[in-house]
Parts: C-alpha cells; sequence; structure tokens
C-alpha cells in the first residue's frame, strides 16, 4: 500500500495505481488458462481435457466461493483466526478504497479471487488422472473456503501470522505452501494411479508445457508485480525481481540436469521457470535484485531434490506441486527472513541485516502453514470420500478421463464418428413429408 | 521347404490399447519374444461411445484398438494365444480377437534364414 493513501485524511483513489492493479488482475487470471496447459501437456494424451477442466473448472467455483464468503472471511476485520461476515455476498465492497488503501475495495476483492482461483488450481496437480470430477468440484469449493480463506486471512487480512510479523509479498503462505502442502494430503487420500509404479506415465507433450509455463511467468509479473497493490516501488521491486529470480532459478536448473544427467531438459526448463516464480512470490518486494537472483540460484536446488526424489517413493503426486510450489515458498519465505532490507522495502530488515526476530516470524509461518494446509486437506478429503467416491474406477482409469468425464477427446480424429441428427431436425424430417 | 513353412504361423491380437502393456508382460512371461503392435481403429461389436462438441453429437462407430502382430513356430502358437488373453481380457465387450493364420515363408534379414529359424530368438539358440 503506497504512503499516499496514509498521508492523505481521506481514503482517496489513485487512477495511476487502479489502472495497475485492473492490468494485474487480469493477468493474474491468465495464470491459471497457462497453468491448465502446464499441467495438460504433463499427463497422457486421454486425460488432455479433464486435466485442463480441472483448472478451468477452478475458475468457475474459485470465482464464485470468493464473492460470496471467501473475501470475507479473508479481508474483513483483523480478528486473529478468520475475518467477519460483513461482506459476504460482497455487501459493502464498492468504490470506496479500503482502509489505507488506494484503489476501489472493488479491485482489491477481483485481485485478491484470481489468487484464490489460482490456488485452488494448483491443488489439482496432485490428483489429475483419476480424480472424478464432481468430486474435485465439492472438494474444490470447500477448499477455496476453508483452507486458502482462512492462509490468506493469516497472511494477507491482518491476521495471527500477520499480527506477529510475518513478511508475505505475494502468497509465499497461502498460495505457494497452502497449494503444496495441500497436495501432499491430496495424494495421500485419493492414492495413487492404477499404473503408477508399474508403467511409465509420461508427459504427452512438452510444447505444452513449455507454453504454460511461459504464461505463467507473462501472468506472474501482475501476481508479483500487483501485490504492491499500487504502481509504488514495492510493486516495481517485485517487478524486476520476477524477471531475475526465475532466470536465475533457469541456470541452475540448466547445471543440476547436466550434471544429472549430461543433457539440459525442457521440461526440467519449464519447471524451474515456475520454481523461480514462486521463489520470488514470497520475497519480491522485500529483497534486492541482487538477492533476488542469489535466492533464484540457491532455492532451486532443495526443488530439485524434491523432484528426483520424489518419483522414487509411492506418493503419486503427479504434477509435484509440493516440490514446485510447497518447497520454493518454503525456501523463499525464510530466505526473505535473511536478506529483506529496509533500504529497499521500508519495512523490516532480515537476519544478516540486523533483525533476528523477522527471520523467527519467517520460520513460524513456514511452520504453520504446511501444517494447517496438510491437516485441513486432508481431514476435508476424508470427509468428502465420505460422502462420495473421490476415484474413477479402474476402467474409467484405463479408458481416460476426457471420454469419462467430458465425452470429448483431446485428439479426436472424427473416422468412424457418426452424425447424430439434432431431435429437432429429426422431427421436422418425419414432419414434413405428411 | 513347403512342410517347413506350415510350421510358422502369424498370431494377430486385436486388443484394447490400455491392456496393450499387460499383454506385453504376459508375452514376455510366456518367453514370447519378438513383437510389432501398431495403432488400429475397428469396430467390433461394442456399445457406440456419445460424444458432444458444442451442438454437434457424434456416436463413434470406431474404437482405437492395439493390434499385435507374433509370428511363430507351431509349439509356441498356443502360449501366444493364452498371453494374449490373460494380458487382454476384462469381461466386457470390447475386450478384442485373436486370429492366427499359416506364414508361407519368414525370413530374418540379417542372416537369410527362413521360416522356423527365422522366428526363433537367437537367445533361444
Amino acid at each position: 500500500m503506497s504512503a499516499l493513501g496514509a498521508v492523505l485524511p481521506l481514503a482517496q483513489v489513485d487512477t495511476g495505481d487502479t489502472a495497475w492493479m485492473l492490468t494485474s488482475t487480469a493477468l493474474v487470471l491468465l495464470m491459471t488458462i497457462g497453468l491448465g496447459l502446464f499441467y495438460a501437456g504433463l499427463v497422457r494424451a486421454k486425460s488432455t481435457l479433464n486435466t485442463f477442466m480441472m483448472c478451468v473448472s477452478a475458475m468457475a467455483i474459485g470465482g464464485v466461493t470468493w464473492a460470496l464468503l471467501g473475501y470475507s472471511l479473508a479481508f474483513d476485520g483483523e480478528a486473529a483466526l478468520l475475518g467477519g461476515l460483513d461482506h459476504v455476498a460482497l455487501n459493502g465492497v464498492g468504490f470506496e478504497p479500503r482502509e489505507g488503501g488506494t484503489i476501489p475495495a472493488l479491485v482489491f476483492m477481483a485481485f485478491q479471487g484470481t489468487f484464490c482461483i489460482i490456488t485452488v488450481a494448483l491443488v489439482s496437480g496432485a490428483v489429475v488422472e483419476r480424480m472424478r470430477f464432481g468430486a474435485w468440484m465439492v472438494f474444490a469449493a470447500l477448499w477455496s473456503v476453508l483452507v486458502y480463506a482462512v492462509l490468506a486471512h493469516w497472511a494477507f487480512g491482518g491476521g495471527w501470522l500477520a499480527g506477529q510479523g510475518l513478511l508475505d509479498f505475494a502468497g509465499g503462505v497461502p498460495v505457494e505452501m497452502g497449494s503444496g502442502f495441500a497436495a501432499l494430503a491430496a495424494a495421500l487420500v485419493v492414492g495413487q494411479r492404477k499404473d503408477y509404479g508399474r508403467q511409465a506415465l509420461l508427459p504427452h507433450n512438452a510444447v505444452y508445457v513449455l507454453l504454460g509455463a511461459g504464461l505463467l511467468w507473462f501472468g506472474w509479473f501482475g501476481f508479483n508485480g500487483g501485490s504492491g497493490l499500487s504502481a509504488g516501488n514495492s510493486s516495481v521491486l517485485a517487478f524486476v525481481n520476477t524477471m531475475l529470480t526465475p532466470a536465475c532459478a533457469l541456470l541452475t536448473w540448466f547445471a543440476l540436469d547436466l550434471i544429472r544427467g549430461r543433457r539440459v531438459t525442457a521440461i526440467g526448463a519449464a519447471t524451474a521457470i515456475i520454481v523461480g516464480c514462486v521463489l520470488i512470490t514470497p520475497a519480491g518486494g522485500f529483497v534486492s535484485p541482487g538477492w533476488a537472483m542469489a535466492l533464484g540460484f540457491l532455492g532451486a536446488l532443495p526443488c530439485y531434490a524434491v523432484i528426483v526424489w520424489r518419483p522414487r517413493t509411492r506418493v503419486d503426486e503427479t504434477l509435484d506441486v509440493l516440490a514446485a510450489h510447497g518447497i520454493a515458498g518454503f525456501t523463499g519465505i525464510l530466505f526473505l527472513g535473511l536478506v529483506a532490507q529496509i533500504g529497499w522495502n521500508g519495512v523490516a530488515d532480515g537476519l544478516l541485516y540486523g533483525d533476528a526476530g523477522q527471520f523467527w516470524s519467517q520460520a513460524l509461518g513456514a511452520a504453520v502453514a504446511p501444517a494447517y494446509a496438510f491437516i485441513a486437506t486432508f481431514a476435508l478429503l476424508k470427509l468428502v470420500g465420505a460422502i462420495m467416491p473421490l476415484r474413477a474406477s479402474e476402467h474409467e482409469e484405463a479408458v481416460g478421463m476426457d471420454v469419462v468425464y467430458h465425452g470429448e477427446e483431446a485428439y479426436a480424429s472424427g473416422e468412424g464418428a457418426i452424425l447424430v441428427q439434432p431431435e429437432s431436425d429429426h422431427e421436422r424430417l418425419v414432419a414434413e413429408p405428411s | 521347404m513347403d512342410e517347413e513353412g506350415e510350421n510358422v504361423k502369424l498370431v494377430i491380437g486385436i486388443v484394447r490399447p490400455e491392456k496393450a502393456n499387460d499383454v506385453l508382460e504376459a508375452l514376455y512371461r510366456a518367453e514370447v519374444r519378438g513383437v510389432s503392435i501398431s495403432r488400429v481403429e475397428g469396430h467390433g461389436g461394442e456399445l457406440e461411445r456419445v460424444e458432444t462438441y458444442r451442438g454437434t453429437t457424434v456416436k463413434m462407430g470406431l474404437s482405437d484398438k492395439a493390434r499385435f502382430e507374433v509370428a511363430v513356430s507351431e509349439s509356441f502358437v498356443q502360449p501366444t494365444i493364452e498371453a494374449l488373453c490373460d494380458g487382454a481380457r476384462t469381461g466386457e465387450v470390447g475386450d478384442g480377437k485373436i486370429f492366427v493364420v499359416p506364414l508361407e515363408q519368414a525370413v530374418r534379414i540379417r542372416t537369410g534364414e527362413s521360416d522356423e529359424a527365422a522366428v526363433t530368438p537367437v537367445a533361444h539358440r
């Protein structure tokens, strides 16, 4: 929030800030389609559409639950655990800025809503190719309120983590650790794909994966660059760091790929882009560009290690949301506690610049967010699983999710397809001769 | 020469694509080596799947199948058939068919060997 809003006696809208926040909101919404493409390329051809549709359904579900309930629980008041109900169904959310803000509350609500949407979509990566579409949508609706909105309140909405000094620029807690550790719980409850560990389950289109990663990176300029809620210095810093950190993470990934397999891989590169963007998400507006680069080079290491290790386990956390988001978010939020500089952010110093307390605030966030996301998601899925089956049958899994749940194929040839005449035409044809 | 030729058969198995890996495993366990697979589309009396693309509804008259071709000597015909059945069967309509046809001649290109020698894997001699 820019200093301007605090100085003026009455909350006043800044049109420059508003213009950038409107743009950022659209950029973040595009990320969910980018993520759909990224995920769709990573699965087998027969589940392409279903995987993409899980992300599209997050736009529908997250958009609605956020407006109806999630926004109020996250951003109404500064109670320690949960916001109030005064903004339910967007009550009282209008053109007036929130306290201390310079953009209309409506824009703020929409911007934060796109965060809720992408976070819900991220979790789907853990359960693709076997979860029932209906069960997914029920779970997504509950999760967007009971997990995302709660974590958003704690980190962004003046809840207890923010209250004890946690710095989280663009969502290391609710978005990245929230989705990453929820993904681990979801993979454990839903269980592995029937062929996992028996057959090689390979990505079916690496070009989708790269293009999706590119769209995500593009959208992330709004995600991080908009999280200053203005067009001011913190947004500028976060925007620039969003260019630098993924570039450095890419170089580290290339080097690790070379050491491990003597070749630089394309899907590895796409993953590195995501990891870099996630690493800088919590730290974006708080650390210098130099430290942002260091974060990219160093922070990629633990994520790479988890990506290599996870497929050797029995846990089919299919698209490695834990490694790319959970671990990267964890790393970013701790790193920021080390290297934040008041000269760059005007808010706080990290451990290396003399404030050890800031590091412990960060460490608390890094402990609490994964624990809550994991436990709440585990319990929630057990509950949904008690009401309806979570998984497709083995036969349906073999046929593929696209045909089973959507009645469409991503790569339909049209050969052998017999046109079914629409009923109205059919009736007319039958009726006309008489 | 003619009599030798009759000892070599071509076993053609048309199975569900999602069972192709199971069939490969079963063939491997039956020690049948040397197999070709192709993706084919066909119709075998199963229920037609209905798909909808915007306003257009279609019945998919052809289903994807995997076609196995295995050239074997007489003594391997039965094990090959059993492996195909074991690997491909689900019990639902659409599991596929197996056809066994006599081979006029089989030649291993590398050595010029023909018939039984041509379809017997190198490791078995």
